[in-house]
């Protein structure tokens, strides 16, 4: 089976997580092998996810975690009289 | 998470709510970061993520005892804090009206940034304040609804069930829309990513 550039991207995020049926990886693949274009979508789009999820990328605000705690301290803290 | 782990919190759970409160301090710490995130892609401002994350917290706590052991914690959080942001921007925005007829799942296709060739971006890139923002900046300017799911799959690294459970919606959902998130970054970052990262003959600077 061949399939067109367009079709390949959107089977991009399936091939990417390893969710795709084995017949349509396989197809994938081939088209992979031969086309510059659709290999360096998927390239450029794994390269994107892996920049985003990095850890230092998105962070927590300095102190957060101990404003976080105090003021569940408060919460936390045995009602009086009970 | 490992079944030990989950196991682990089901039991911090139990003491919790038998009386050993400050328990809760351990029980919620790996999951500050990805409530604070969720805050963020709602809020957009530190300050009001951050006020929103500890809501959810407070919250968490207090109805720790309607929290059902069948589920998962870090869903029934993550769901909590959804619910916060999304009440308090509803507060905020109350005159904004939006449009709800329309199914955003039905929209048409993405296309990606075409390109001819890509030169791998090592993660040591992100060092670079320059590279951090804009990756930021592209996450940011991602619809809502892709947003959400981008970062609770990709970034915090939920399954999709996961992320299907805390933002209520099917699991259809969460991979089309996972999709589109994907290829809105692709197509928004590619090309930038690429003309930042250029090795350009230049002067040095030595400053």
């Amino acid at each position: 089976m061949v399939i067109e550039c367009k079709h390949v991207w959107t089977y991009i995020s399936d091939y990417l997580d390893g969710t795709l049926s084995e017949e349509i990886r396989v197809t994938v693949q081939k088209h992979l092998e031969h086309c510059e274009l659709c290999s360096a979508i998927l390239d450029s789009t794994r390269n994107i996810l892996v920049l985003t999820a990095d850890d230092r990328v998105f962070e927590l605000p300095v102190g957060f975690s101990e404003r976080l705690h105090q003021r569940l301290e408060e919460e936390l803290k045995p009602k009086k009289g009970s | 998470m490992t079944l030990q782990e989950q196991q682990g919190e089901a039991e911090l759970i139990a003491a919790i709510l038998a009386g050993e409160t400050q328990l809760y301090h351990d029980l919620i710490r790996p999951y500050e970061r990805p409530v604070y995130l969720l805050a963020l892609s709602y809020m957009k401002n530190e300050t009001d993520a951050e006020d929103v994350a500890q809501e959810a917290f407070l919250k968490a706590f207090r109805h720790l005892s309607s929290f059902r052991a069948d589920a998962k914690f870090s869903t029934w959080l993550i769901s909590i804090a959804l619910n916060e942001a999304r009440g308090r921007l509803r507060r905020q925005t109350a005159s904004r009206t939006e449009s709800l007829d329309k199914d955003p799942d039905e929209e048409g296709a993405v296309s990606p940034a075409l390109l001819r060739d890509w030169r791998e971006i090592p993660s040591e890139a992100v060092e670079r304040g320059e590279i951090r923002d804009l990756l930021r900046k592209a996450v940011e300017t991602l619809p809502e609804i892709y947003r959400e799911v981008f970062l609770l799959r990709d970034v915090e690294e939920l399954n999709i069930n996961e992320t299907a459970e805390a933002l209520n919606i099917s699991v259809s959902a969460v991979k089309v829309r996972l999709h589109r998130a994907r290829l809105m970054l692709q197509k928004y970052l590619a090309p930038q990513l690429k003309s930042v990262t250029k090795p350009k003959r230049r002067w040095f600077a030595w400053s």
